[in-house]
């Protein structure tokens, strides 16, 4: 009997230890794009967006396919980060869209050696407002098709 | 137009439809249809009906004159950041002026000189990883992804067109991206000429060289016969540089 109390004891210290841990983990603070949604479903984008990321890299490159739907230069536009003076942070900044999980998660990219990692200032400022366009588009699209 | 006329232009009764169709009833008749009938939209692969070229007047290229360069670096971003802190003949140049001197009559030409997206391109045979390739409309490009910056196509290109990047980059222009470690040279701004019919623009130079009232470089598609460069090419004759190597490049000069 003895021996069982001594078991509830430890098991009750381990589950709060175990919740107290749980509570305490750090998540990442992952900014809200800029538009209604993602192009694709935001679990999907998540687990996968590499993948399309990638996919449509190929496609550019050598296909000259430049639609926007997988574009990474929309994911800059979409998912940019803006500092306290309103300028978009790049991917050095712990608050870049890309960063914040990325840290989070320990996976060095390298993308933006190259790429840049802020959207380049457009004269129409039309950039938001074509991938929220798009997004209803393919909706109405998809709709239509049902 | 009556289908008499469509036929005497060169038209079979289906091409002409089809251009009806494509073009919209509100578009003039005549070269208009015919072109945007061949545009390609954005979503569409790029094929081998269309191969990119530029035909360059040396004649109106003006000397001292380099809009082409300077629009270049601004399109492209090149020599901005830390690229600055490299030497001369280190730093990027995707276009360069070279004056010619005809030492026998004293005659002067100056011309810009880029890559020259050949059709067998040396810098794609020597590239070991695959990272150099020549685009299915002939536009000769570094694949920056795969490409391990051994510069082999740098000592293997005729032209001098390639660059190396030697500094860590900060704020590239997002058509352009580019960085430490890796070759690059002229791309045609396919950013420019991959997009529709709409957005579809010359490359930066051939647009500055417009801009800037000389009208030396006239750029399209050299497949297609009614396009200004074919139709340029036609009546005037030209020349490739190194024309003894058979590269057959897409960018012709005249008057050299």
């Amino acid at each position: 009997m003895k021996y069982l109390q001594k078991m509830l004891v430890l098991l009750s210290v381990v589950l709060l230890a175990s919740t107290t841990a749980f509570a305490e983990v750090p998540s990442p603070k992952i900014p809200k794009g800029n538009a209604e949604q993602c192009v694709e479903p935001t679990q999907e984008m998540r687990v996968n967006h590499m993948e399309y990321i990638l996919h449509q890299r190929d496609e550019t490159v050598y296909k000259g396919v430049r639609t926007k739907q997988h574009s990474f230069k929309e994911c800059i536009n979409c998912h940019t980060v803006k500092d306290d003076a309103g300028k978009a942070v790049n991917f050095k900044d712990e608050r870049h869209f890309c960063n914040s999980c990325h840290t989070y998660a320990a996976v060095k990219i390298d993308c933006f050696e190259c790429h840049a990692s802020t959207p380049t200032a457009k004269k129409d400022g039309k950039a938001h407002a074509g991938i929220n366009s798009l997004i209803k588009m393919t909706a109405a699209e998809s709709n239509n098709n049902e | 137009m009556s289908k008499s006329e469509a036929a005497s232009n060169g038209l079979s009764r289906r091409k002409f439809l089809g251009a009806s169709v494509a073009a919209g009833a509100s578009v003039a008749p005549g070269i208009s249809l015919i072109s945007v009938a061949n545009a390609k939209p954005v979503d569409q692969a790029i094929s081998d009906e269309k191969r990119w070229g530029m035909l360059i007047d040396t004649n109106k290229c003006a000397k001292g004159c380099s809009a082409c360069v300077d629009a270049c670096n601004t399109e492209n971003g090149l020599n901005t950041g830390d690229e600055q802190n490299s030497r001369q003949e280190q730093k990027a140049q995707w276009i360069r002026k070279v004056d010619l001197r005809d030492k026998l009559t004293g005659h002067e030409v100056s011309l810009p000189l880029m890559c020259q997206h050949c059709e067998n391109p040396p810098c794609v045979d020597v590239c070991p990883t695959g990272a150099s390739f020549k685009r299915e409309d002939g536009v000769v490009l570094v694949d920056k992804h795969i490409c391990i910056g051994c510069r082999y196509c740098m000592m293997a290109c005729p032209y001098k067109a390639r660059s190396f990047i030697h500094e860590e980059l900060t704020n590239q222009v997002e058509n352009t991206p580019r960085g430490k470690g890796t070759v690059e040279s002229c791309t045609l701004c396919v950013h420019r000429i991959d997009e529709d019919t709409n957005n579809q623009r010359d490359p930066a130079c051939a647009e500055a060289c417009n801009t800037e009232g000389h009208k030396a470089m006239i750029f399209g598609d050299l497949k297609d016969a009614s396009s200004d460069v074919s139709k340029a090419l036609k009546q005037h004759s030209s020349k490739a540089i190194r024309e003894d190597l058979g590269l057959n490049p897409g960018i012709r000069y005249r008057g050299i």
